[in-house]
């Protein structure tokens, strides 16, 4: 396969995967592996490293509008960074040592993992006051619905959804994925903070995660730009088709197709990191 | 009387956002006109990406292969200058928090923004160590 043919088949793949992320919930980036490694047969480490790449472009895209709307917490996202970029860090070192076949299987883990929290049914579950650790780190916020009305809201355990957001690192750096399904959880499900507010804070967090992953990425040299840059656009493209296509539909039976997608996917990641084929 | 206009959070939610949105287009574009580049001088050969060649080069011998290649026009490092732009858009971004929690005299998130910037530096000096 020359450059251009397979430059032309990742840009469709790549838009694929964005588009399918974004219906999801679960971002291009853990979509992209597996069609990179599984379908077009490149090595694992330029997988996460292109996968990393799109999450950057994705996650700083979309997390603009957010921060301008006033609906992400920006003290809760700087904040939990210091947790997510220490994460990320030991990711991103461990994935260098660790054998392929590990990444793999934990990968298919992950997806699996994601897949799954992705059909969970979400409850709003608005806690008006704050733990006093949230107090006095000023955790508690505001933002605006659609009808321009103003909604408080408080944190809790914030120790907790620290040591999840740590977690949600070091998947991010190992992996190269955003892992916006552990965040949400840390913050959504620990500290309780109202859903609009977490997965936009969560999108707001992913590029500074991603970063402190990156230097060790490009010193390692997993970042490919032959591979980078079909990916990045496509996913970006994407992302931006499937946000359009969210607004008009209802996404419920997608997700669940998607879902299943997914799931074969991971069981083919898993099979082949097994078989030492990854 | 004049209303003086306080240069408060809602300024810096608009600042932080175009950079977010800018950033990430500007970066594209270079890597974009880099892909084409690229394309036309490399478009026909083949490269294989199954096997991973691993590198143990520091940042700055990679930013500096980078620079020079790009000045010479060739595609592959035009398209990595622009992955660097799009890596340093969330850096600028953290600088631009600091620099608002210090407006804003809040010390507390003065302090915390400074413990990210420097675990972000930790992370860049490990390509010492290596």
């Amino acid at each position: 396969m020359t450059i251009l043919t397979f430059t032309l088949i990742m840009i469709l793949g790549a838009f694929l995967a964005g588009f399918i992320g974004s219906l999801s919930g679960l971002g291009g980036g853990i979509i992209i592996i597996p069609l990179l490694t599984i379908i077009l047969g490149v090595d694992i480490h330029y997988a996460i490293g292109a996968a990393l790449v799109s999450v950057i472009a994705t996650s700083s895209g979309s997390a603009a509008a957010y921060v301008k709307e006033g609906i992400t917490n920006m003290r809760m996202g700087i904040f939990l960074e210091i947790a997510t970029t220490i994460g990320a860090v030991c990711g991103a070192l461990l994935s260098t040592i660790a054998p392929t076949s590990f990444i793999a299987v934990l990968f298919g883990l992950t997806l699996i993992f994601s897949a799954i929290n992705s059909l969970r049914k979400k409850e709003e579950h608005i806690v008006l006051e704050s733990s006093p650790l949230a107090k006095k780190l000023k955790l508690d916020g505001t933002y605006p619905t659609h009808d321009g009305e103003v909604v408080k809201y408080g944190t809790k355990n914030v120790l907790g959804g620290f040591s999840m957001m740590g977690v949600a690192g070091m998947m991010s750096g190992l992996l190269g994925i955003g892992s916006g399904a552990f965040k949400v959880i840390a913050m959504d499900n620990i500290m309780r903070v109202p859903f609009k507010v977490s997965t936009t804070t969560s999108n707001f967090m992913m590029g500074v995660t991603a970063m402190a992953s990156s230097v060790i990425y490009i010193q390692k040299g997993y970042i490919e730009p032959g591979i980078c840059m079909p990916v990045v656009i496509g996913v970006l493209f994407g992302a931006m088709a499937g946000a359009k296509i969210l607004v008009r539909t209802n996404p419920k039976k997608l997700r669940i197709f998607f879902a299943c997608l997914i799931f074969v996917l991971a069981i083919n990641m898993i099979y082949n990191g097994l078989n030492g084929k990854i | 009387m004049v209303q003086e206009e306080k240069f408060g959070e809602k300024d810096f939610q608009t600042i932080i956002g175009n950079l977010l949105r800018y950033g990430v287009w500007i970066s594209l574009s270079v890597a974009f006109i880099g892909g084409i580049v690229y394309l036309i001088h490399n478009g026909n050969q083949i490269e294989d990406y199954s096997v991973f060649k691993e590198n143990d080069r520091n940042i700055f011998e990679v930013i500096a292969a980078v620079y020079n290649g790009a000045i010479q026009g060739n595609g592959e490092s035009l398209i990595f200058t622009g992955i660097i732009f799009l890596f340093m858009t969330p850096v600028l971004r953290v600088l631009l928090s600091l620099f608002s929690f210090l407006l804003e005299k809040d010390y507390l998130y003065v302090g915390i923004t400074l413990i990210v910037i420097m675990i972000i530096i930790i992370s860049i000096s490990f390509g010492f160590s290596h």
